[in-house]
């Protein structure tokens, strides 16, 4: 056992003497140490908690900062700048004159720091909230889509069988379905109905709706590998000493199995947040996600595009902001992975 | 081979009839999303709706409802559009047809080279300063959300520096036909292929560049190393061979996922009327049909696309036929 556990850690050149005093550190603990040396996974994952950290600001910035409420329409709003009041809304000068334009950044800090959408809102303060939400949906669907798809794919892999067919039936449709076109299908039909299933009461513009649709559509992409690492945990060795050895199932389920799928599951997460994050964004970009007046990163972003000429920045901040989190998580990702690889993790096996 | 052959044609039906159904219900049996409601308006009365509803077929059993749909929409091809009543759905999908197909081939003709060089480039420099940066710029592809992207190059191009000699040449936006001027054809389609290949040639780059990797601690390579073969022959010759059955695999699934509805974002971003335009158009309005006959066609476009690849597979490398 031994043996094997200090194969999958990097070589290590400590002195011999410290190895021996201490028992060998778990496979958890070698992972996370590994985990901890990858620079680049570090600064990824210091970058994304900076990036939380100031969107739950968001209340604060907005109410004692801004003075601004980012919900609400200030066509008629006064800002002062350098001492001078402008309004927030100003009549075009280009073109023909007609129409208005929101007033562009400011660069200050007490006020439209990123300027004004075309609703007179300050993009900051929204960007800020919005931030709350993307993140919030990429979350919680990422934990939903991993929940959904432990149960189904050890279901199937573990029970085989009838069940095994009938899921694995399932999940072969709604694999085979476009992802997206799934995602604007049930999106279009869902976002202005609620829904009562039982006690639970979803309202029309929920985040709990884009939440669901995400967070279910990708289940798929994860119960399929799942059950097939059971398929093979199952015929492993280790796993067919116990049954030898007259271990009950569901124990064998909960020691052997279980802890394996684990690290596979935690390897998807930040991944799988990621690709939520750009999934969500699209969804509100085409206005079926998150719904006014809440905000999203993809929401912002659509309100920033009939604006796009005259004041680029509504449209460029979120979007930025989406590029960044997401390429934080992705490098994360790969720094979670090199570090459990559920590849050589199954030699190690379970307890 | 043949076995194999009818094994997964019957799976290709089983799964286009369960992805018919699913729509189907989602669309038409979805509790609160009652169609007859949406087509009569708000404030419309009880004796309003009941006619509507008959008028629609919608008071009929649902498996009858499934497969008059079925029907209008795979047979006899005259499925109509709820918004604007007379309008046939199948006829204006096959019209924007080319448009989605322009944007996709370019696109992947782009990713592919793109990828295969990025890849090529990073494995044979691996560890240097060149992989790292390209492997940085991948990264940043792959992250950036299409439809933003887009919006980028649109303000790059049609407004920014629209007017410098850089860009000058880019035509507005929207699509002119191929047979009708293939100069201003390929001028238009430049920034929407370059926005939907940046986000592949990353991801493309990136798994190339651990397969070619991964190849070379392989023993065939090592043969080849011993028999004192050039690396740059051993790269091209031997490596990248078997890189590129996976390349490949993915590729079929991207190309048939993009155009059976992932290049919406684009095509809407860059005003393109193709089959994801029209779709998008059609959320906007609620027009099912046209929602319902877009999915079901680009989701058997997809199934399909899928069973060629497993079959050109089965066909080129023997070792999965026996699978």
């Amino acid at each position: 056992m031994a043996a094997s556990e200090t194969s999958i850690g990097p070589v290590n050149p400590e002195p011999v003497g410290a190895v021996q005093r201490r028992p060998a550190a778990g496979p958890w603990v070698t992972a996370f140490r590994k985990l901890v040396r990858d620079k680049a996974a570090m600064a990824a994952l210091l970058v994304f908690v900076l990036i939380v950290i100031g969107c739950s600001f968001a209340p604060y910035y907005a109410s004692n900062v801004a003075h601004t409420f980012p919900f609400s329409s200030n066509l008629n709003g006064k800002v002062v700048i350098n001492g001078e009041e402008q309004p927030v809304i100003e009549e075009s000068t280009e073109g023909l004159g007609l129409g208005t334009t929101p007033i562009g950044p400011t660069w200050d800090i007490h006020g439209y720091f990123l300027g004004a959408d075309d609703q007179g809102r300050d993009v900051l303060a929204r960007m800020l909230y919005g931030g709350l939400n993307s993140l919030w949906i990429a979350s919680a669907s990422t934990i939903i889509c991993l929940l959904f798809a432990a149960v189904l794919g050890v279901t199937a892999g573990f029970f085989g069988g009838m069940i095994d067919a009938v899921l694995s039936r399932i999940l072969d449709v709604i694999w085979a379905f476009p992802i997206f076109l799934l995602a604007i299908s049930l999106s279009i039909v869902l976002i202005n109905s609620s829904i009562e299933i039982g006690p639970i009461v979803i309202r029309a513009g929920s985040l709990w709706l884009p939440i669901f649709i995400i967070g279910i559509v990708y289940v798929p992409y994860i119960a399929r590998p799942i059950r097939g690492q059971v398929l093979s945990l199952k015929n492993s060795e280790f796993v067919l000493a116990a049954v030898g050895l007259g271990v009950p199932s569901h124990r064998i389920l909960w020691k052997d199995i279980l802890p394996n799928v684990a690290t596979t599951l935690i390897v998807f997460v930040p991944l799988m947040m990621a690709l939520n994050m750009v999934t969500e964004s699209a969804l509100s970009f085409l206005s079926i996600g998150v719904q006014p007046p809440d905000a999203s990163w993809g929401t912002i972003i659509q309100d920033g595009q009939n604006l796009l000429y005259s004041r680029p920045m509504v449209a460029l901040a979120p979007g930025l902001a989406i590029a960044v989190t997401v390429m934080t998580l992705n490098v994360f990702g790969d720094g979670v992975r090199d570090a459990l690889d559920p590849r050589s993790k199954l030699r190690i096996g379970g307890d | 081979m043949l076995n194999t052959l009818i094994r997964r044609l019957i799976q290709m039906v089983f799964v286009m009839f369960g992805i018919s159904v699913i729509v189907f219900l989602i669309f038409f049996a979805t509790p609160g999303s009652d169609p007859s409601a949406r087509i009569a308006g708000r404030n419309a009365s009880p004796e309003v709706l009941a006619a509507v509803r008959k008028d629609f077929g919608f008071d009929r059993p649902l498996y009858v409802q499934y497969g008059l749909m079925m029907k209008k929409l795979l047979i006899t091809f005259d499925l109509t559009s709820f918004q604007n009543r007379g309008q046939k759905v199948v006829p204006q999908l096959v019209q924007a047809t080319p448009v989605t197909l322009s944007l996709v081939i370019g696109g992947a003709i782009l990713w592919v080279i793109g990828g295969i060089v990025v890849g090529l480039a990073a494995a044979a420099t691996k560890g240097s300063v060149i992989d790292r940066g390209l492997m940085i710029i991948g990264l940043i592809g792959i992250s950036m959300p299409v439809f933003w992207l887009g919006s980028v190059l649109n303000l790059i191009t049609q407004s920014r520096f629209h007017d410098t000699w850089m860009f000058s040449w880019v035509p507005a936006l929207g699509y002119k036909p191929l047979l009708e001027n293939p100069w201003e054809w390929f001028k238009t389609m430049i920034i929407p292929w370059t926005s939907l290949a940046i986000l592949y040639i990353g991801l493309y780059g990136r798994v190339l560049r651990a397969s070619l990797i991964e190849a070379n601690e392989e023993d065939y390579i090592r043969t080849a190393r011993s028999k004192g073969l050039t690396e740059t022959r051993i790269l091209f010759r031997h490596a990248l061979r078997t890189s590129l059955i996976t390349f490949v695999t993915l590729f079929g699934l991207d190309f048939g996922a993009l155009v059976g509805g992932g290049a919406l974002l684009t095509e809407v971003v860059f005003g393109l009327q193709g089959v994801g335009k029209l779709t998008y158009d059609s959320l906007k309005s609620l027009d099912l049909p046209v929602i319902l006959a877009s999915v079901i066609y680009a989701s058997f476009f997809v199934v399909g696309a899928n069973f060629v690849v497993d079959m050109a597979y089965a066909i080129l490398d023997p070792r999965v036929r026996g699978r």
